[in-house]
Order: structure tokens, then C-alpha cells, then sequence
């Protein structure tokens, strides 16, 4: 089962390795690690994308709070969450399909961002499965290269990253 | 040498000057002094100068390893002994990196340590410096925490908060790496009172819900037994766990590192569980209907991470302060997140007698018709005999320290432990040197008691360069070594699962021992039957000073019981049934 968890961590240097490198040796699966600023100065939102039953992911999120500069834990799946991603890609096009590229990409709401003579590029955000979709339409025409940012996510309404997984709850 | 150590210590007005600016190695040592250390373990070195400038005022003592795996060895001695954090002092790079296996070897056994490393000039971190390493990346595994101080000014912060973390919750090394020109930079001087760390607030009071839950679950249990581990030592819940077991009549048994924490004579004591564990223990733990595990943490040693066979029939009680621990290694029916002493304080209210009767009745059957057995011989030396002989010698009343191995588990079977911190071992990662320095830190830290540090020669030359430390500050530390000129507990394994096919793990040609000991000008003794050992442990006993004995033992004696791995509690090879 995939899980989305959001990490509030201190802003200190080495936060990142701290937590990857937990999930790592523990052997637990990461999908991706996302992190940037949050609402709050000095604290950072990680979120990371990852797999695992129940039991896994209890010590998933117990093992993450054990590390100092973690300070909260939410696992977005019990909650209602916007997740994004987003991706540019560089698709092989000259004049003739750029039109048609132009046209697939639409319904995705997806941008064109860079156009040269040989290719361009395309910026898309979404869902993961979205994203996925608009790939595939894609690859009749070459892809030469791809960026994806990882998943970020944050819970809907008033679940502000919420509800603090203390340590023993 | 001495004369000049003794000199220094004399020196320590310095300290007491009213100054407006401190150098921050000034700083570290008052922060240092603040918290209570009494020593510090160590071996200095480049970045770590301006740190030792300051040490020269004797304020706090030192004692000089040979080697800084020594050092750390023999500060988790310390703290193992006392429950303080041990502090340990390195250079950086190879001092540093020399560090790790200490380090790994406190997280494994939640021992609180601060280890303090000095590191290049921040302009040259990052630049492949000389002895530069990045040692807070390296150790990031396995410390609790660790920090990089950039800024002279954070300096007592850190440290305040290194000893607190260390020290607080489940126990455990903190890093503290103090770049040059941070020891050399200079600023006031104001060590906090208080610690305010928001990521970390460690519970120690347990759930009451939870623990009427326990108590329902031992009303109704026939065949309830206790796992005792490092918790209760490391919490000083010894007298809990004591009441709680005779009230609620459950038979204890006590994991490697929680030997000691139940008294190894007390008739509800089954001995210690698991691959090299009694038969009473390993079967209470088959057959139990209520298993409560308290301050252990379900190690694959114990349950041979054969779940499938291991209390497959009971209720699993879970009590430690590590939330992480509680459905790591087995699902827990009540979990309980607490200090041991607290939550076991907090279930002797109101605790209800189970019905065990008949089982306890059977488990003490079990243990009394299945004790350890060894078959003794006048004409060779048994390690076994040697154990028992020096328990029998010093009444019990002695600090014990080991490596790991066989020698180990001779002690964990025939050392009955009467008391918490008494046997000082590397339980979880199992670390072949470490008792002999371990011995040094916990001497220092008793100095009236019997220290003895029973070691195999395999794990004696991996530190025996620490003789210099108790030869110079005549460190009364008794060593025994369990000599049977081959790495015995590997030998043990290659016999039995890789059909005799010994790879290596011959040490005939070790040096002479005693020859060794007298040359760090340290007495030693050399005993190939009973009677010599009898009466070369004696001579050594008696001396004032530090003393080895080599035991030349029986090579091919194996530790039995024994489940080999893979196999569940239930295949027990029981070995030689003679006593």
C-alpha cells in the first residue's frame, strides 16, 4: 500500500540524510523525498512517498520520531490530501508535431515551456497517475529527457499536518 | 609521567578567574564540569590541542587510552557502572573513525555517552584535509543524536543538550564534533539551565489504561513469565521488578544485557533465555500464556527470530520507553511506552496475584533438573570450573566485564549476577575487545569494588595495549583470560555447521601472556590445571595492584545449551549431560 507521509523536521543542515538515511538502512522503501520550507520559520516540510503495510509503516513513522530534529509525523493516507508532482519533459518534435503535441497536452493542462528546433520541452503538474498518463501519450515522440520533482502533498481542509503522532500514540 | 599528572592537577585556579571571554575549550571543559564529569577518556591529537591546553588545569581528570577504542570502551564502562553518561575525548579523522565501534556499540546497548571530536577549521572542512573526516556523517547511524557545532556561541547549548539526550528516554552515544577554530573562538560564558529540544520528549510515565489492561491479562493467566532486559537495569527498576514478580508469583527470566537486574539466586529466576539459554527458559518462553516483556527489546539472540515458535500462545506485554521497540520484532497485545521503574511502580498498585501455582512450580522443576551443565575433568581446565571459581572466590561481589564469545556466555551461564550493573558486556553488537577497557572505566568508576574482566585471547589482543593504563595509574584490574589459543565460539560453529573445517581461527602462535602483562609491568600468572588456577587466582586477587591470569583451558569446549540459527526454541542441543 503506497503512503504519503508529511515530516515537519528542523531546518538544520544534514536534516535530509538524517531521515533518508534512517529509512535506508532500515530497509524501508522510498518512492520519493520531497523537501522545502513550511509554514513556520526554522521548520521544514519533508514529504516522502513510500510502501508498506500497516506494521511497516508504524515503525516507519516510530523509527522518524525517534530522530531529534523530527518534530511531527502524519501519515496523509488516513487523511483527505492534495498530492502534486511536477514534471518536465523534453519531447523530440519539429514543426510538423508540435501542433500535435500541443493537442495532446491540453486536456492534461500541461504547458508548453521551452520550444527548439528539434524539441521542446513540456511542464506538467498533477498526480502521480496523471503525470504517468501524460508520458505514455508522449513517448511515440521521443522523450530525450525527464525531471520529476517527487510527490508534495499537504491534507485538505482543516487538517493542518495535523494531529501529532506523539511518541507512543 | 604520574609524578607530572599528579602536578597538574594541583593547577586548577584558572578556572575560578572572573573573566568576560573564554576560549571555547575553556568553555567545553566548565560545561563539562557543570554536568558532574568526574573523568574523561581520551587521546589527544591536532584538532583536539586548544581542548587538552585547557585540560592541563586538572580540573577534571583524564586518563590517557592507548588507543581510542579503549577510551570508548572504558567510558561506556564507566557509564555502565554508574548510569552516568561516560564522556570520550578524540582528535579528528583516524582518532574519530576510531570512535565507531564504541559508538555503535553504546546505541546497540543504550549506554549514554557524549563523545567529544575535535574537527579541522571550518574553512577546511569539505577540502580532504589533513586527518579531516567527516565524522558526523559517518557516525550518523549510530548515535542518538549528533551535532556539528559551527559557532563558539552554541557551545554550551549543545553540550547541555548532548548530556540531556544522552543521558534522558532510552539512553544512548550523542556526537559532538568541534571544528578548531570553534575551540579556539572566544565568547562569554553562560551554561543553561534548562533544556528545551522540541523534537524530543521522551514519555516516561506510562498509560493507566494500559496498565489495568496488564493487570486483567495476569488475573487471567496461568502460565504468565517475564523477559526482563537492559531496562530494568538502566532504569534502577531492580526492587520493582523484584515485587512485581513475587506478588504477582510470574517466573523472571533476565536477557544478556538484563542479568543482574533480577537477582540470579531469587527461586522465580530461570536464567537467561534464548541461543545459549536454559531449558527452563527456553521452554517457559514455548509454553507461556502471558509473556511480559519489560525494558527488553525481542532481539533475534532471544527469540532466534523464529517467531513462529516463540510464545505462540501468549499474550505479549510490552513495556519500554523506546515507543519504536513495541511491534519491532513481535506483535504486542498490550504496550505500554514507559520508564521500566515507573511503569513497573505505577502496576504494583493494585497488582493481582496470578494463577501460576502450578506453573511456577513447573518452570522451577524445569530449571532444577536442566541447569547448565559442563563435564568437569582434573586433568584439563574447564572454562566453566574457571567462572564458578571466580564467583565462589569473591563471594559474587565483584564487576564483571566481557567481550563476546564464549568466555561471554560461560559468564551468562555460571556468574549467577545478584546484582544491576555488575556484569558489564557488549550484548547487541557484540564487540571482541571491549571488555578489557570496559573494566578500566568501571574500576575508575568503583574504585573499592573487584573489577574483573574475563576476556578470551582472541578479544585480549584486540586492546591488551590498555595494560600500559592500569599499569601506570595502578588500576586494580583483575584480568582473566580464558586462553584456549583459538577463537573459540567461531571454532564452536565451524565444528558444527561447517563440518569441522576450522578457517582460521587458530591463535597458537599468540604472544605470552604473561611475558605480555610484565612487559606493560603488570603481574601475571599462567594456570593449566585447578589447582594452579586456584592458587594463581588467589595471588592475583590478593594483590594490590592490576593482575592477569592466563587460563589455559580446554580448546575444544563448546557453550552448550545451544539453538543454532534458524531453529526455534524447541531444538535445544543440550551438549554434555554430566555435572
Amino acid at each position: 500500500m503506497r503512503h504519503i507521509l508529511s515530516v515537519l523536521v528542523n531546518d538544520q543542515p544534514r536534516v535530509l540524510a538524517r531521515v533518508a538515511g534512517l529509512l535506508g538502512r532500515r530497509n524501508f522503501n522510498i518512492e520519493s523525498i520531497s523537501v522545502g520550507e513550511s509554514e513556520e520559520p526554522g521548520l521544514s516540510r519533508m514529504v516522502i512517498a513510500t510502501r508498506g503495510d500497516e506494521q511497516t509503516m508504524e515503525q516507519v513513522q516510530k523509527q522518524l520520531h525517534k530522530l531529534v530534529d523530527v518534530i511531527k509525523v502524519q501519515d496523509l493516507h488516513d487523511h483527505s490530501a492534495v498530492e502534486r508532482e511536477l514534471l518536465l519533459v523534453k519531447v523530440g518534435a519539429g514543426p510538423a508535431t508540435r501542433m500535435e503535441i500541443s493537442g495532446i497536452i491540453e486536456p492534461f493542462r500541461a504547458s508548453i515551456v521551452d520550444v527548439g528546433p528539434h524539441s521542446l520541452i513540456v511542464q506538467a503538474t498533477g498526480e502521480r497517475s496523471k503525470l504517468d498518463a501524460l508520458m505514455e501519450l508522449l513517448h511515440p515522440y521521443g522523450i530525450k529527457e525527464v525531471a520529476r520533482t517527487g510527490v508534495t502533498a499537504l491534507s485538505r481542509g482543516a487538517n493542518k499536518a495535523g494531529v501529532a503522532l506523539t511518541a507512543g500514540g | 609521567m604520574a609524578q607530572r599528572l599528579a602536578m597538574s592537577a594541583e593547577r586548577s585556579e584558572d578556572l575560578t578567574q572572573p573573566q568576560q571571554e573564554y576560549s571555547g575549550s575553556e568553555i567545553l571543559l566548565r560545561c563539562l564540569i557543570e554536568e558532574g564529569v568526574e573523568v574523561i577518556f581520551g587521546y589527544p591529537g591536532g584538532a583536539v590541542l586548544p581542548i587538552y591546553d585547557s585540560l592541563y588545569h586538572g580540573a577534571v581528570k583524564h586518563l590517557l587510552a592507548r588507543h581510542e577504542q579503549g577510551a570508548i570502551h572504558a567510558a561506556e564502562g564507566y557509564a555502565r557502572a554508574t548510569g552516568k553518561p561516560g564522556v570520550v575525548i578524540a582528535t579528528s579523522g583516524p582518532g574519530a573513525t576510531n570512535l565507531v565501534t564504541g559508538i555503535a556499540n553504546a546505541q546497540m546497548d543504550s549506554i549514554p555517552l557524549v563523545c567529544i571530536t575535535g574537527n579541522v577549521n571550518q574553512d577546511l572542512i569539505g577540502t580532504d584535509a589533513f586527518q579531516e573526516a567527516d565524522i558526523t556523517g559517518i557516525t550518523m547511524p549510530i548515535t542518538k543524536h549528533s551535532y556539528l557545532v559551527t559557532d563558539v556561541r552554541e557551545l554550551p547549548r549543545v553540550v547541555k543538550e548532548a548530556f540531556h539526550i544522552a543521558s534522558t528516554g532510552r539512553p544512548g552515544p550523542v556526537l559532538v564534533d568541534i571544528p578548531k577554530d570553534v575551540s579556539n573562538g572566544k565568547t562569554g560564558y553562560h551554561y543553561p539551565e534548562q533544556v528545551h529540544i522540541r523534537g524530543y520528549q521522551p514519555k516516561t510515565d506510562p498509560h493507566p489504561l494500559q496498565i489495568t489492561r496488564l493487570h486483567q491479562a495476569l488475573a487471567e493467566a496461568k502460565k504468565p513469565l517475564i523477559l526482563a532486559g537492559g531496562g530494568v537495569v538502566t532504569s534502577g527498576g531492580e526492587h520493582e521488578l523484584i515485587a512485581f514478580a513475587e506478588t504477582a508469583r510470574v517466573p523472571v527470566t533476565t536477557t544478556l544485557m538484563g542479568l543482574g537486574g533480577f537477582p540470579g539466586q531469587h527461586p522465580l529466576w530461570l536464567g537467561m533465555p534464548g541461543m545459549h539459554g536454559t531449558y527452563a527458559a527456553n521452554h517457559a518462553l514455548l509454553e507461556c500464556d502471558l509473556l511480559i516483556g519489560i525494558g527488553a527489546r525481542f532481539d533475534d539472540r532471544v527469540t532466534m527470530g523464529r517467531l513462529d515458535k516463540f510464545a505462540t500462545g501468549a499474550k505479549i506485554v510490552h513495556i519500554d520507553i523506546d515507543p519504536a521497540e513495541i511491534g519491532k520484532n513481535v506483535d504486542t497485545y498490550i504496550p505500554i511506552v514507559g520508564d521500566v521503574k515507573k511503569s513497573l511502580s505505577a502496576a504494583l498498585e493494585g497488582l493481582p496475584r496470578s494463577r501460576s501455582e502450578a506453573w511456577v512450580k513447573r518452570v522451577q522443576g524445569w530449571y532444577r533438573e536442566k541447569p547448565n551443565r559442563y563435564r568437569d575433568s582434573d586433568q584439563v581446565l574447564k572454562p566453566q570450573w574457571v567462572i564458578r571459581h571466580l564467583h565462589e572466590s569473591t563471594g559474587g561481589d565483584a564487576i564483571v566485564t566481557t567481550d563476546v564469545g564464549q568466555h561471554q556466555m560461560w559468564v551468562a551461564q555460571y556468574f549467577p549476577f545478584a546484582k544491576p550493573r555488575s556484569f558489564i558486556t557488549s550484548g547487541g553488537l557484540g564487540t571482541m575487545g571491549f571488555g578489557f577497557p570496559a573494566a578500566i572505566g568501571a574500576q575508575l568508576a568503583h574504585p573499592e569494588a573487584t573489577v574483573i574482566s574475563v576476556t578470551g585471547d582472541g578479544g585480549f589482543q584486540m586492546t591488551s595495549q590498555e595494560l600500559a593504563v592500569i599499569a601506570l595509574g595502578n588500576i586494580p584490574v583483575k584480568v582473566a583470560v580464558l586462553n584456549n589459543r583459538c577463537l573459540g565460539m567461531v571454532r564452536q560453529w565451524q565444528e558444527v555447521f561447517y563440518k569441522k573445517r576450522y578457517s582460521e581461527v587458530d591463535l597458537a602462535d599468540s604472544p605470552d601472556f604473561v611475558k605480555l602483562a610484565e612487559a606493560y609491568h603488570v603481574k601475571a600468572w599462567r594456570a593449566e590445571s585447578k589447582e594452579e588456577a586456584a592458587r594463581a587466582w588467589k595471588e592475583a586477587l590478593s594483590a594490590p595492584g592490576p593482575a592477569v591470569v592466563d587460563f589455559r583451558i580446554h580448546p575444544e569446549e563448546n557453550v552448550y545449551p545451544m539453538v543454532a540459527p534458524g531453529k526455534g526454541l524447541d531444538e535445544m542441543i543440550m551438549g554434555e549431560e554430566e555435572s
